[in-house]
């Protein structure tokens, strides 16, 4: 007896928060694939320098448009050929993923920040002032975004930065208007209201009681459009509006090689190529943590 | 008798529901007219059917809402809404649904922390930790129930940490509205025999908001029963279960089910529907299904009259 009363008593464990989320984020394998690549390409942004085999910039003015090293012509001095400066196409991508890292960063946390903020003061505002934040979100969801960010690009200037600045701006109203729809539905909440009878200030209900309730949807929002912000910013890119060159992005790229599109396949391929597969994965495993995080997909 | 610890004299909460285009703005009597005491340590029940507003008079008493009109005085302040904030450690709630009524981001001791948090600002961490802890104790609930989170927790260990938190700013008066509706008998029992010892331990006022009458009669000191946001019947419990005198009163305790299958039943069924509260009947509320209504009743509303037994009727029963 003295035996058993020494073993603590057991505590039905039940799983943590974050050991519950892997359980179902695991049931969707292809957000687990989008996971790891989106891990790899993490891995490649942050540790460019020393994974890229030249510098992005030097130019091998003998080996100009040189194939892919398995094809006639090529060589495994460059394994992804050379485009038609001479530069490294390997390590111009691998540069490459740390602008779409960087845009894809910058663009989500002045959105997501912005967003969440405007959106919580408009869920929890007098009705008027609710009413004109909608309007104004409505009136920048209602352009094309790709089209209103070119016209903040063309007011602001062509540059990376800029270009960061229109998407985000463009990406505002759909985290104001998710906080919102979150906030009406969690302040009828019992809890808010016992916070209130508490004597909880605004601010403290809106930062520390509601928000946190809220955070679910936003985040899967914000992981999707970090894909959204690459794709957008590549095509800024494109567009001349982004990225000027010879900064290596993945978008600026594509643009650049555009006339040696049947002459030199892997110049344009490459980089396309690189956009479809950050862009896909990260949009799995998006998927991934919609149906991870989201209670009403959740069986108990 | 000691002083009442909170006094409403013809309180009333009215809303304005807008129209559509063509028609005019309706007003929606949520609450037309409730006076009552509760004493210290004593419990007064509000019983009625759904929508005759008996969570409004608690959201007005906890002082959520303003009244429309009407007084309501706490601990001897007359309530405004610029005293809301220094009257909030007197007057605290107890939710009906506690899946609802606890943050679920938020720990045990944070939950229980919060309300000292806000109005403790210069209570130490250690202090306010000791406090929650005690409070785990005071509830029924074990030491190791501070770290984990709501969801971890059934309906009744959940209400019994509503009650806890409620309790921690040592109010004197505890708005119940519908603390147990939404448990299971076995445990309603539990938390209601928690409440009574409380009550006895911390000298509580209750205001037990409750469509439950046999919970009521199980629990409460004096009874008001309402109908249509208006008081029917104010007596305390051993008269009013004993004898009723309102026809609706005696209607709604004819309706409480009973343990034995051989007793007699004598259900009143009344006729009709509850007349909507943005329509309310000129007269006496009740009257279009009321069996004892005559021409009378349906002109003027009649008042409570009585001493400890009061009754808004012109027909009484005996």
């Amino acid at each position: 007896m003295a035996e058993l009363s020494a073993i603590p008593p057991k505590t039905e464990d039940r799983p943590s928060a974050l050991r519950e989320f892997w359980y179902y984020f695991s049931e969707n394998r292809g957000a687990v694939m989008g996971l790891w690549v989106f891990a790899a390409f993490v891995f490649c942004a942050a540790f460019a320098p020393l994974l890229a085999p030249y510098d992005p910039t030097e130019q091998f003015r003998e080996h100009i448009l040189q194939p892919p090293a398995w094809q006639e012509g090529g060589s495994w001095a460059f394994p992804l050929g050379t485009d038609p400066l001479g530069r490294d196409m390997l390590s111009r991508l691998i540069m490459g993923s740390r602008y779409s890292f960087f845009v894809g960063i910058v663009v989500v946390c002045v959105a997501v920040t912005g967003g969440v903020i405007i959106g919580l003061l408009s869920g929890f505002a007098p009705k008027w002032i609710d009413t004109m934040i909608m309007r104004v979100m409505d009136i920048i969801l209602s352009f094309p975004s790709l089209l209103l960010a070119l016209v903040l690009v063309a007011i602001l200037g062509p540059s990376l930065t800029n270009a960061m600045i229109a998407i985000a701006i463009v990406f505002q109203p759909h985290y104001v208007r998710l906080t919102r729809a979150s906030v009406l539905s969690e302040r009828q909440k019992d809890y808010v209201t016992s916070a209130r009878v508490a004597g909880a200030s605004k601010a403290r209900l809106m930062f520390k009681t509601v928000l946190p309730n809220c955070l679910a949807p936003i985040i899967v929002q914000a992981a999707l459009s970090f894909s959204t912000a690459i794709l957008d910013a590549a095509a800024l890119g494109f567009l001349g509006m982004g990225a000027q060159p010879p900064t290596p992005e993945w978008g600026t790229m594509l643009a650049e090689a555009r006339e040696f599109i049947l002459r030199a396949w892997w110049v344009v391929t490459f980089p396309g190529l690189a956009i479809l597969v950050t862009v896909l994965a990260i949009n799995l495993m998006g998927d991934g943590l919609r149906d991870a995080l989201d209670p009403k997909l959740k069986r108990s | 008798m000691t002083a009442p610890i909170v006094q409403a004299s013809a309180l009333a909460r009215f809303y304005t529901v807008k129209g559509g285009l063509l028609s005019k703005p309706a007003t929606v009597k949520a609450l037309s007219g409730v006076d009552f005491d509760l004493q210290p340590g004593k419990t007064l029940a509000i019983v009625g059917e759904s929508g005759c507003g008996k969570s409004t008079l608690a959201r007005v008493v906890t002082m959520i809402e303003e009244p429309t009109s009407g007084s309501l005085t706490i601990d001897g302040v007359d309530i405004t809404p610029s005293k809301w904030a220094q009257m909030r450690e007197t007057v605290q709630i107890v939710f009906q649904d506690p899946y609802g009524s606890l943050n679920p981001r938020q720990r045990i001791g944070q939950i229980l922390q919060e309300p000292l948090i806000i109005n403790r600002p210069d209570m130490s961490a250690a202090d306010r930790e000791a406090r929650a802890r005690e409070m785990i104790d005071l509830v029924g609930l074990r030491p190791e129930h501070y770290d984990r989170y709501p969801h971890m927790f059934s309906g009744g260990q959940r209400q019994r940490i509503a009650i806890a938190r409620a309790l921690m700013l040592n109010p004197k008066v505890l708005v119940l509205d519908e603390p147990v509706s939404a448990l299971d008998v076995s445990i309603q029992s539990q938390i209601l025999n928690l409440l009574v010892e409380l009550q006895e331990r911390l000298n509580l006022a209750y205001l037990f908001i409750s469509h439950d009458l046999s919970v009521v009669k199980h629990f409460a000191d004096d009874v008001i029963v309402m109908y249509l946001g208006r008081a029917v019947e104010k007596a305390p419990k051993e008269m009013l279960f004993a004898a009723p005198r309102h026809p609706y009163s005696k209607a709604l305790l004819s309706t409480t089910p009973r343990a034995d299958p051989e007793a007699k039943k004598d259900r009143i069924k009344l006729e009709g529907e509850l007349p909507s509260p943005m329509n309310i009947p000129k007269g006496c509320a009740f009257a279009q299904r009321c069996w004892l209504a005559t021409e009378e009743c349906r002109t003027a509303p009649p008042d409570l009259s009585g001493d400890t037994h009061q009754v808004a009727c012109l027909h009484p029963l005996d």
